[in-house]
């Protein structure tokens, strides 16, 4: 028979039995609709996980001091003092592939303005601190080289504290506050970033010269970590190896000597939360492609009665000269219509459920292409697949015994 | 005359486990262009057997059976597929017609097998092959809005359509009353008179005696072939039979 032909007897066949055909295919449906939606909902908390790591820094790479020996004792992580501004010069002038290096001390303290008050963090930096941050600032202006190597009592401040401090929306811009009992004159606002992705107000610190915190309030002569920009994503692990190759000359460590520093990159970070989010994308896809195997095994079922139904049909095309091909075409071809039509109102019901879903969480939810073509391919294979076997079971059937068929 | 259906030391045999049923047992047997042949025998006698052999539905375990001079004995499940598409109409007992599939889409079902038929010639010769045998204003009609004898009328149209060399009816007024039997075969004996070569299985004596020659089976042989006298003419049986009153 002519494929056009097969597909007419297909057609009238499954029009037929039109409720039949609607929950067979509800099956596929459900199953393609719920591949999609969980696709794009995996994909969306990676791409929101993705935004909120780059918003940290950019291509950032950072040194921790590492675990120190005691006398035999271990002290615990970040315990080791032997991180200076030293090492920030070396890195400085030596690592080509960090085009932007500051040292980092902090501090925890009460922030005063008049009769308000609120704690916060002072993070100490210089001028190039903000920019491996990605940080701008909304008014004011920057630390300054000078006032970063003269402990200049001048800081930039968070829009938290600002609005704790001055009220909501003001610009405190020249007014001088208090931490820790030392005046520091605000010279800039910082833009506002929100809530990081661990649930931390990224607005709530002070930033000054690390001069002023590292000797006024601190006076420590040692620094907490140095941070660092690569020139490139692809530099960072290259920066990583300078970095390591210079620190490990200066702090004068052995071959057979551990790190006493650790170099953690955004990279990273960015590599574990998103290798993260993809197992729980395959999570998601995988509960989504069992329902879509159900769907497909409903097909088969069904294909299977209809077979038995239809015996003495099948029979009667024999008998009138269809060829065994022609009667597995036939119920072939009512399989894969089955499982394409299923198919494509699944497509269109899983971008439904996606917008649903985006504009009730405002996740940064994407359908991808592939996902969609994946699933219409798996439908047409799922088709192929499990209406292979009734088929051939009509297409085997004696044409004498089937048309006896009661 | 030639003969259509040219058969000689024609055995079958079943294998049904371990026992081997010889359902015939040496058959020789020539059907002419134009005869109207009833195949008479009760039930296990071999009839269906050699209908089927016939209808290339099955094939012989030995023996030549040559249809329109082509030797069909040998040939694959395939060809037989062509060969029945081409060269023979089947109408059965319980009319085998596809419900809710119109009368039309019904005849038209064997040319959707010849490839070589367009959607316009199939439709057209549907047709006429209804018009043929008297239903041309029941075309759009379904098989359950058609009465039994309507619906065996519409198998006969199926099986003229693809212009068979042989129209093989199996049992063909089995579930039909007596006056719509005489109907189908009034149809029949007028196709038959136009040249069309039918074999009728039947066991009804009566039915029979409307064909132009009879074979009578017995146990896997042909005990008796006659050709009939005094043979009936359907439509004047028909004339004859009392009226039912509803």
């Amino acid at each position: 028979m002519k494929l056009g032909n097969l597909f007419k007897v297909a057609m009238n066949a499954l029009r037929r039995n039109k409720m039949r055909s609607f929950l067979t295919m509800l099956g596929i449906i459900i199953g393609v609709a719920s591949v999609i939606t969980m696709l794009a909902i995996g994909q969306g908390s990676k791409k929101s996980i993705e935004d909120q790591i780059s918003s940290m820094g950019s291509n950032m790479l950072f040194v921790m001091p590492g675990t120190m020996r005691m006398g035999g004792v271990q002290q615990g992580s970040s315990s080791s003092q032997r991180l200076t501004t030293d090492d920030v010069n070396a890195i400085k002038t030596e690592c080509n592939a960090v085009i932007a290096v500051s040292p980092e001390v902090r501090s925890s303290g009460q922030a005063v303005y008049g009769s308000s008050n609120w704690p916060t963090t002072i993070y100490g930096g210089n001028e190039e601190y903000l920019e491996i941050k990605s940080w701008s600032i909304v008014s004011g202006r920057n630390i300054t080289d000078s006032e970063a190597k003269g402990s200049a009592k001048v800081c930039l401040i968070g829009r938290t504290v600002a609005d704790e401090l001055f009220g909501e929306g003001i610009d405190p811009t020249g007014e001088t506050i208090r931490f820790k009992n030392i005046p520091f004159k605000i010279i800039g606002v910082l833009e506002e970033k929100g809530q990081n992705s661990f649930g931390q107000d990224q607005d709530d610190v002070l930033i000054a010269p690390f001069t002023t915190v590292q000797k006024r309030i601190l006076a420590q002569t040692y620094i907490q970590s140095i941070q660092m920009s690569a020139r490139s994503a692809e530099e960072s692990s290259l920066a990583q190896e300078q970095v390591e190759e210079v620190l490990r000359q200066r702090h004068k460590l052995r071959e057979n000597e551990d790190n006493d520093f650790e170099i953690r990159s955004q990279e990273e970070l960015a590599t574990t939360m998103t290798s993260v989010m993809d197992i729980l994308t395959i999570l998601l896809g995988a509960i989504a492609g069992i329902s879509l195997l159900v769907g497909g095994i409903g097909i088969m079922n069904i294909m299977y009665v209809s077979v038995t139904e239809r015996t003495r049909e099948i029979g009667l095309r024999m008998s009138l000269g269809g060829r065994g091909i022609d009667i597995l075409m036939q119920f072939l071809i009512e399989s894969i219509l089955l499982s394409v039509f299923g198919g494509l109102i699944g497509i269109l019901l899983g971008l439904l459920a996606s917008r649903i879903v985006a504009a009730l969480t405002s996740w940064p939810i994407t359908v991808m292409m592939g996902s969609v073509l994946l699933s219409f391919v798996v439908c047409t294979v799922i088709g192929v697949f499990f209406g292979w076997y009734p088929a051939r079971k009509a297409s085997d059937l004696d044409p004498i015994d089937a048309l006896r068929y009661e | 005359m030639s003969a259509i259906i040219d058969i000689s030391s024609l055995k079958k045999d079943y294998y049904v486990g371990e026992v081997t049923v010889h359902a015939l047992r040496g058959i020789d047997l020539q059907i002419s262009q134009g005869e109207f042949v009833a195949i008479m025998g009760a039930s296990g006698s071999g009839k269906s057997t050699m209908l089927n052999i016939i209808g290339c539905l099955d094939r012989p375990t030995s023996g030549t059976y040559l249809l329109d001079g082509i030797n069909v004995a040998g040939m694959s499940k395939n060809e037989r597929a062509a060969i029945r598409n081409r060269k023979i109409g089947f109408v059965f007992q319980s009319y085998n017609l596809l419900s809710r599939t119109s009368a039309l889409e019904n005849v038209e079902l064997p040319l959707m097998y010849n490839p070589r038929i367009r959607a316009k010639e199939r439709r057209e010769r549907a047709i006429a092959s209804l018009e043929a045998v008297g239903l041309q204003d029941r075309l759009d009609h379904m098989p359950n809005q058609l009465s039994g004898g309507q619906q065996q009328r519409v198998a006969i149209a199926r099986s003229l359509v693809n212009d068979p060399v042989v129209i093989l009816a199996d049992e063909a007024t089995g579930n039909l009353d007596t006056r719509t039997s005489y109907e189908i075969m009034a149809l029949l004996q007028e196709l038959n008179a136009k040249g069309k070569t039918i074999v009728f299985v039947t066991h009804e004596a009566d039915i029979a005696r409307c064909m132009s020659r009879s074979i009578v089976f017995r146990d896997g042989h042909i005990i008796r072939q006659e050709e009939v006298k005094n043979r009936l003419v359907a439509a004047e049986t028909l004339k004859a039979l009392p009226v039912e009153e509803d």
